[in-house]
């Protein structure tokens, strides 16, 4: 059985001494050890579990199904509730602050349409594998199948984006599948549970156990790995000429960022990190070759495609790393490293494979190593190096009257206090807030990856924040993203939880803008958003009057001189939300980048240029 | 392609069916047949699935499966080494002139007859895939009013069960 997965502080954390939160209370003498248990409503029952679990928030909105349990709710003095303003944004904060500390996030949410709006942030968090139990209201159990009002089959609908979900059908059950929902999500591979409590179950009574005994027979993740194929896989580590590890968001989920570093340093290998694992290898780190994948760096994307060893640590061989799998690194043998056995050879047929945690895993390769000298990797590390000063990260500016907007982001990593957590939407802003701001630390760069949803960074800022108050939270967002969900500045500023917003205004959806410049002939269906000031409209919105109207302070940053201490203003206020709108020109592009469904080899440095290999095949 | 058998043990939960189900649709593979039951601990059921893939698809839909936390364990009957059944219930034309001969045939494949009329006789036949396509062959001729099969289930061959299920039963279920 392993514990609930909880992600170490980065250093510098640690060393605080104030923690970010609150001290979790003591968790209270077990009821039901001795004497009797309290006879408590299921309501009552579901606000003391949570209280029990050491849940420190819970985001979300009342509604009639639900309403019960928002009574208890209001008496409780550990549980803290943020009422947020969509459901979605309630999901998505739960999701922000699972990933800011490693602990369970929480949200809950009325039945029907209420419910329905949890959907994308399940989805999210199932493809990300982030731990959260969403808690809904359902209509009572005698009006279940009937569509009554606000009746919607939720754990029907999500059935294939949670790990797992319960409809509960007897208050005495509810301390029991609270557990179960808690330990679920937080244990294994993690991801989101549902939890569908029908109104009369919030309502009946009965006696409230805890700690109660789980019931989870067909429930047992592996974390320690294979003493055989680890073995196997460090003699392959010593012999590889070009070995590469390539490292997923298992690794930050894992804590195993020490014994990442450990493995990298004590075999000389270089080491690629994926969108989801940026900063669990310190970008600084001279073996860090940067991100893979569609709009990874050259060398990181080349030494996949060369490699003659992946060991890939809590990664899944994504299309969006890959590229076409036909051609995805074809002379590499695979090290796969998962705690989920389903991921092993899902995609690419592993030569080693080894279920487990990457945290036991890793250590347990590190022991088995035997150093055949460094010597051997010679060869790789010119050809790597070479790229690396030949195709560094970089942009061109666009004499557009506009701001550049990677710089915009490089400078608002440059100027960020220490230790800031980074949320992003997606699309542009997204790669370029992975590729332009140096990530040192596990659980500093907090985005939708597989699922892909725009509209993540304002409330996955806000739940970050939550999570992590002594720390500064910036979510880099872009115009498209941030109108999806940009109502929650309205919970932040009541609730006192001051983020930071730069929207790197664009006046598109730039990405989708991007592809149709690439590959749709510069024909702009649909992407023109206006929320550039121009003869014929003004901006809608402005961005500016939005903040304010919102309760936060609304900056803008048009030029380039304006642009550092439009950010330094930005980071010196810390009682309320602030957004700030960088115009940005709408011509700059995400470089690298494989275009979709080709090899990697087809990578692209900028617009029809291509690397030149010129020792290619030769090592 | 190929047929294979997957005999699921599951916790009698609700919608543990719907899961199974609903994991092979969305991945992509299809059933050729599905048949669920209770088993000697009224906790578990046992799922039968005969699906229609390749071994490598095959390996990732019974990974898949066994993240379901409802799925206690799952094994691959293979044909030669465990006992696969159907039942087929067959409603065949026969007449005072066909009757005999229809009897006839049905006897060969040990066919019981269930429901006699003047115009029809409804048999009852066990067997493999195979027995029962054979027996609706034979029947083709005299005219098949309707039918219904169950899906297949399946017991490994030998001493050993499937596993030791009291090692996956609660105490309180």
């Amino acid at each position: 059985m392993s514990t609930p997965v909880k992600a170490p502080k980065p250093g510098p954390q640690a060393a605080k001494a104030q923690p970010a939160r609150p001290k979790a209370p003591k968790p209270a003498p077990p009821i039901g050890a001795s004497g009797a248990a309290p006879v408590l409503t299921g309501a009552q029952a579901v606000v003391r579990a949570l209280e029990e679990l050491e849940v420190e928030a819970v985001f979300g909105i009342p509604g009639g199904a639900i309403l019960p349990a928002y009574d208890p709710l209001l008496d409780s003095e550990k549980v803290r509730h943020v009422l947020v303003r969509h459901e979605q944004g309630a999901g998505h904060a739960a999701q922000g602050y699972a990933q800011a500390t490693g602990r369970v996030g929480v949200c809950m949410a009325t039945s029907g349409p209420g419910a329905t709006n949890l959907v994308t942030p399940l989805a999210d968090a199932h493809m990300d594998s982030v731990p959260i139990v969403a808690i809904t209201g359902q209509v009572a159990s005698s009006a279940i199948g009937t569509d009554a009002f606000q009746e919607a089959d939720i754990c029907g609908i999500t059935m294939p984006i949670t790990k797992h979900s319960y409809l509960i059908t007897d208050a005495e059950d509810i301390p029991r599948v609270m557990a179960e929902a808690f330990y679920v999500a937080a244990s294994g591979r993690p991801g989101p549970v549902l939890v569908d409590i029908p109104k009369d179950i919030l309502n009946a009574q009965a006696p409230f156990v805890w700690p109660p005994k789980m019931d989870l027979p067909g429930y047992r993740p592996t974390t320690q790995p294979h003493g055989k194929q680890i073995r196997e896989a460090a003699a392959l580590i010593a012999e590889a000429k070009k070995p590469v590890l390539y490292v997923g968001g298992g690794v930050v989920k894992s804590g195993a960022h020490a014994e990442l570093l450990a493995l990298a340093e004590l075999t000389g290998a270089p080491v690629v990190t994926t969108l989801m694992a940026r900063g669990a290898f310190p970008d600084s780190h001279p073996q860090h070759l940067g991100m893979p994948g569609m709009h990874g760096t050259v060398p990181a994307v080349h030494a996949l495609q060369k490699s003659d060893l992946l060991v890939a640590l809590g990664a899944r061989f994504d299309d969006r790393v890959t590229g076409k799998l036909a051609s995805f690194a074809p002379e590499a043998k695979i090290v796969h490293v998962d705690i989920d056995p389903a991921e092993i050879g899902k995609n690419r047929e592993a030569d080693v494979p080894i279920v487990g945690d990457c945290k036991a895993a890793i250590s347990a390769m590190i022991e088995a190593y035997e150093d055949g000298g460094k010597e051997r990797l010679k060869t790789w590390w010119e050809t790597l190096d070479d790229l690396r000063g030949r195709y560094p990260l970089g942009y061109t500016d666009i004499d557009d009257g506009l701001l550049t907007p990677q710089w915009v982001i490089q400078r608002l990593g440059e100027l960020a206090p220490e230790d800031t957590i980074w949320t992003a939407g997606v699309g542009q802003h997204q790669m370029w807030a992975s590729q332009f701001i140096k990530y040192e630390t596990p659980g500093t760069f907090i985005n939708s990856g597989g699922l892909g949803t725009m509209g993540y960074a304002v409330p996955a800022a806000m739940g970050a924040k939550l999570g992590e108050m002594d720390r500064t939270v910036w979510a880099v967002d872009g115009d498209g993203c941030f109108q999806m969900t940009n109502q929650e500045l309205a919970t932040c500023a009541i609730e006192g939880i001051p983020i930071k917003v730069a929207v790197i205004n664009n006046g598109n959806l730039g990405m989708v803008r991007q592809w149709q410049t690439l590959f749709y002939d510069k024909r702009y269906s649909q992407t023109n958003l206006s929320t550039h000031h121009s003869e014929a409209s003004p901006r809608i919105p402005d961005f500016v009057k939005l903040a304010e109207a919102l309760g936060c302070v609304g900056l803008r940053a048009e030029t380039v001189d304006e642009v550092d201490d439009i950010i330094k203003q930005a980071n010196a206020i810390n009682d309320r939300p602030v957004v700030v709108d960088f115009t940005v020109g709408p011509d700059a592009m995400v470089w690298p980048m494989v275009p979709a469904g080709v090899s990697n080899d087809e990578i692209l440095y900028a617009r029809d240029v291509r690397p030149n290999f010129d020792d290619e095949g030769e090592i | 392609m190929s047929t294979h058998t997957l005999s699921v043990l599951v916790e009698n939960k609700p919608g543990v069916l719907a899961r199974v189900a609903a994991l092979f649709s969305r991945r992509g593979f299809n059933i050729d047949s599905l048949a669920v039951g209770e088993t000697e601990h009224p906790g578990v059921s046992r799922i039968t699935i005969v699906v229609d893939v390749e071994a490598g698809s095959l390996e990732q839909v019974t990974k898949q499966l066994n993240k379901l936390i409802h799925v206690l364990k799952i094994v691959e009957l293979e044909a030669g080494s465990s006992v696969q059944r159907e039942l087929l219930l067959v409603k065949v034309r026969a007449d005072a002139a066909t009757r005999g001969q229809v009897i006839a045939a049905a006897e060969l494949f040990k066919a019981r007859s269930v429901d006699v009329t003047p115009d029809t006789v409804t048999f009852e036949v066990t067997g493999n895939s195979d027995k029962i396509e054979a027996f609706l062959e034979v029947l083709e001729p005299f005219g098949i009013k309707e039918l219904v099969q169950s899906g297949t289930v399946a017991l490994g061959r030998g001493a050993k069960s499937m596993a030791s299920l009291s090692r996956y039963v609660s105490p309180n279920s």
